[in-house]
């Protein structure tokens, strides 16, 4: 597997100016002659989407859902982040580099990052001219806020929408491409077979939602933007529809997937209120910056809140990291909250919550200023508990909210597939071990909007393409897998639901490689994993046929995909012996409890081969070099 | 809680639907109403009945995917609440439920209690953006806009694209989904330039995928889960109006003046 990331040389700030001049070129005339197929229509995806139809280029876009503007991109609350120092506190693209590296807890590479950061600044810029309304401050400037992981105001945010309004306004530049007849959508498709012709990506297989019709679609480059592989927990803040179906595909396909067990519990989502739950629902982290996160100093204290006087509350994360207080990074908070319920000072049902509490912040700023601040977050959590946060305070509890591993790709956003590009959640590439808040937004239209759009240039010019057409073999092959597994979902015809299979997946990922790791537990995943994936093949019950709109055989073909990839999570975050941001093995942590790096044999990126259903996949390594920062333990105290 | 559910069923597009009653028991307060059309359907698989087809999403009230007409009402009793976030606290044990799809030409049914709602992204190709490529943006302070009409921009561009309004609506009009996007524009600096032609391009779409016409009900207003004001639909007005009137000079038909 050749995991060469082709960094160019040079200082760290001059690499992407270098590397911009020496990439090759396509002549704007020939540039209607090529076809690229965009799978996905998130911030990512929509932004490249747009992007290469201005450039000229012959676009599809695919998406499951019945329009590209609803991609779960669309669900981000809290902001985006970039290096524009426009608070005059100190920020610079360096500062945002640093904390990305550091948050990240030094498991992505510099020369990605410092690029990321460098963007940022141009991706602003760039959603306001789209009309994107961004808070403004009376004089009619832009506004920032701050988020976990950094001692700057560096967040940009619309209300606790961001992620809707930058998304509407990736989908507007979309559409204006489609009105220009440079962007073909196909919604209500979903890719469920990648065409690999002669070593590269061609095309895809899709099935129309709507007629069940199976077709193929081909091109001369294929990129995937189809987000993260959370939902593999069952209970996450993902959208439900959010699946790794097209990652995973191109995975079997020869895609290397790097650092599949890294993932990011987020510390504050609404907890679980029953067994009929079907997803979980985020509380911005911006909340952080005017809520107060504790628990009750004793064991079982069962009084209410407010009848807790301040001397008897464990105002947890203040009292352990004293410079970041409540905004310390989601990896470190969400840990914490885990020890205090550990420790039996959790509260609310069953004693997994712990309180976000804004007393001091109304006491202090009257409630008319946080209502403005955030309000709309206030009603949800009012319409989801029927409590009303404005008196008591709101319960909180970490769920599944990102995946930092992905497909594996080079500096051009290529994986090792050739022809196959990825973008935003479903690559691996810059966040490391741990992804701090306003970031996920950032990568999306950085890579999107500025990355893509000169790399895929430099891949179709220098790459000679033969023509290939609908009858070729692997064409043929590729449909044909997919209308087999369609069949074979379908014929099962057992007594278990894809919901009550999903959920117990769910519950073994969760228990096994959720917030805590160790060996004895992750052992126990793999050997489980296998045996229900065998009972969803012999026991399922899908209805329906397969040519007609059938969400339970959509559903299917997704956990049948999650089934998979679970197992090769259990692998990673087994194999990776040393805690490093989100992948926390109780094993390897130091006296106070804090995450232990093991930098000597796990300074690398862990990318992992499939090698068929019946052998097991193989572990490489990219190896991390760290030039311009040092390596330290990560401290936020 | 146990309740009657009066769904719609319908096979496809062509099939004629029906309502079917089932008798639903055992259901939490704390569910969300997708919650409990999931342990129906949970149910009905295991009874090896189809399942009922809804679209759905995110479940967090932003996506706009999900929204069903529950008991007459789009997206249910709550106000400002999309059908996702409306929990079975709302109801009361006992209760008949009616669950029906949107209702619309313009929006036709799939399945069950899905629409097709692309007529909505024709719509905004039609317009609904502010033509600038990649690479082109001053500094994004360079522009400052009053926080006022930023706010007013923000709160028309809240719209999530349901189609509520439109189910609302006695003409199954478009025009709060419209004019939320021409007004959330207009309102900004930057999508001055193309102001008329899009109110123009929009609203001639708008009609052309056989929305109704808009005559003052505010149903849409009442209905719509972000709240959003019928008083964009006066600023489409004004422009559409501005558009009509300066529509030959603009595209240089006819030379100087045109019909305008």
């Amino acid at each position: 597997m050749n995991l060469n990331a082709g960094i160019p040389s040079g200082p760290l700030d001059k690499k992407w100016e270098k590397h911009r001049f020496e990439m090759k070129l396509v002549n704007p005339a020939n540039k209607r002659k090529f076809k690229i197929l965009m799978v996905g229509t998130g911030l990512a995806g929509a932004s490249a989407a747009a992007s290469m139809g201005e450039l000229g280029y012959n676009v599809s876009a695919f998406c499951f859902q019945d329009s590209p503007r609803r991609a779960h991109s669309i669900a981000a609350q809290g902001g985006i982040n970039a290096a524009k120092n426009y608070q005059n506190d100190g920020d610079s693209v360096h500062r945002l580099f640093y904390d990305t590296i550091k948050g990240g807890d030094f498991r992505a590479r510099e020369a990605n990052v410092h690029r990321l950061a460098e963007i940022s600044v141009k991706i602003i810029d760039h959603c306001v001219a789209l009309g994107v309304p961004f808070a403004r401050e009376y004089g009619g400037l832009l506004a920032n806020r701050s988020f976990g992981g950094a001692q700057v105001s560096r967040t940009f945010y619309a209300r606790g929408q961001t992620g809707q309004q930058l998304l509407l306004g990736a989908y507007s530049a979309l559409m204006r491409q489609v009105d220009a007849g440079t962007v073909t959508l196909h919604p209500r498709h979903e890719m469920l077979e990648l065409i690999v012709i002669e070593g590269r990506a061609r095309g895809i297989v899709t099935r129309d939602l709507v007629t069940g019709k199976i077709e193929s679609h081909l091109g001369d480059a294929v990129c995937l933007a189809t987000g993260g592989y959370g939902n593999v927990m069952f209970l996450a803040t993902y959208a439900k529809g959010s699946n790794a179906t097209a990652i995973w595909r191109a995975h079997k396909k020869g895609a290397g997937f790097g650092n599949p067990c890294f993932t990011q519990i987020h510390p504050t989502c609404i907890p679980v209120s029953g067994d009929h739950q079907s997803k979980l629902t985020l509380m911005s982290e911006s909340l952080r910056n005017d809520g107060r996160i504790w628990v009750p100093k004793t064991k079982g204290d069962t009084r209410a809140p407010n009848q807790i006087p301040d001397a008897e509350r464990d105002y947890y994360l203040e009292r352990k990291y004293p410079s970041f207080g409540n905004l310390a990074p989601r990896d470190v908070a969400s840990r914490a909250a885990k020890q205090v319920c550990d420790d039996g000072r959790g509260v609310g049902p069953g004693g997994l919550g712990v309180y976000l509490d804004f007393g001091d912040a109304i006491r202090r700023l009257g409630e008319d200023a946080i209502r403005e601040k955030y309000g709309n977050l206030f009603d949800m959590y009012e319409r989801i508990t029927d409590e009303n946060p404005y008196r008591v305070p709101m319960r909180i509890y970490p769920a599944t909210h990102y995946t930092m591993g992905g497909l594996w790709v080079d500096y051009n956003l290529m994986s090792t597939i050739p022809g196959l590009h990825v973008l935003g959640e479903a690559n691996f590439s810059d966040h490391g071990a741990n992804r701090l808040g306003a970031s996920a937004l950032m990568q999306g239209l950085a890579d999107g909007y500025f990355v893509l759009p000169y790399t895929i240039g430099n891949y179709l010019a220098s790459t000679k393409l033969e023509k290939v057409d609908g009858d070729h073999p692997d064409v043929r092959r590729a449909e044909s897998v997919v209308s087999e597994r369609t069949k074979r979902l379908l014929s099962v015809r057992g007594k278990r639901t894809v919901l009550s299979i999903h959920r117990e997946l769910g519950q073994l990922m969760w228990e096994h490689c959720g917030m805590a790791r160790n060996r004895a537990g992750l052992e126990q995943g793999l050997a489980k994993i296998p045996a229900l994936r065998q009972e969803f093949w012999k026991n399922v019950n899908v209805l329906g046929d397969g040519l007609e709109l059938n969400q339970a055989l959509e559903q299917a073909g997704r956990v049948a995909d999650f089934l998979e990839l679970g197992e090769l999570m259990c692998r990673d975050a087994l194999e990776r012996e040393e805690s490093c941001g989100g992948h926390f093995r109780e094993e390897y942590q130091t006296e106070d409890g804090e995450a232990l790096r093991n930098d000597e044999k796990f300074c690398h990126v862990a990318v992992w081969e499939h090698r068929g259903e019946d052998s097991a996949p193989i572990r490489h390594q990219e190896l991390l070099s760290f030039e311009n920062v040092h390596l330290t333990a990560r401290s936020y105290k | 809680m146990n309740l009657t559910l009066r769904v719609w069923r319908q096979k496809g597009p062509e099939v004629r639907g029906k309502f079917v009653a089932y008798k639903v028991d055992e259901i939490s307060p704390d569910m969300s109403f997708l919650e409990m059309l999931d342990v129906v359907n949970e149910r009905l698989t295991s009874m090896g009945q189809d399942p009922i087809a809804f679209d759905h999403d995110c479940r967090e009230g932003i996506c706009g995917m999900c929204g069903v007409v529950i008991d007459g009402m789009p997206h249910g009793p709550r106000r400002a609440t999309t059908t996702c976030q409306l929990h079975m606290r709302s109801f009361h044990d006992g209760d008949t439920i009616t669950v029906e799809p949107w209702r619309a030409s313009a929006f036709p049914v799939l399945r069950d209690l899905i629409v097709d709602r692309s007529a909505f992204d024709r719509i905004v190709a039609a317009g609904g953006y502010i033509a600038t490529n990649v690479g082109n943006a001053p500094d994004a302070n360079a522009i400052p806009i009053a926080k006022e009409s930023a706010d007013l921009a923000f709160d028309a561009a809240t719209c999530i694209g349901c189609g509520a309004c439109v189910a609302a609506c006695p003409n199954a009009s478009a025009m709060l989904f419209t004019a939320a996007k021409v007004s959330h524009l207009a309102l900004l600096p930057q999508g001055q330039p193309e102001r008329e032609d899009r109110a123009r391009r929009m609203v001639a779409r708008m009609d052309a995928e056989g929305f109704g016409g808009c005559s003052n009900h505010e149903e849409c207003e009442a209905a719509c889960p972000k709240g959003i004001s019928v008083g964009h639909i006066a600023r489409l007005n004004r422009d559409f109006l501005r558009a009509s009137l300066t529509r030959g000079r603009r595209e240089g038909n006819g030379g100087e003046g045109g019909s305008g």
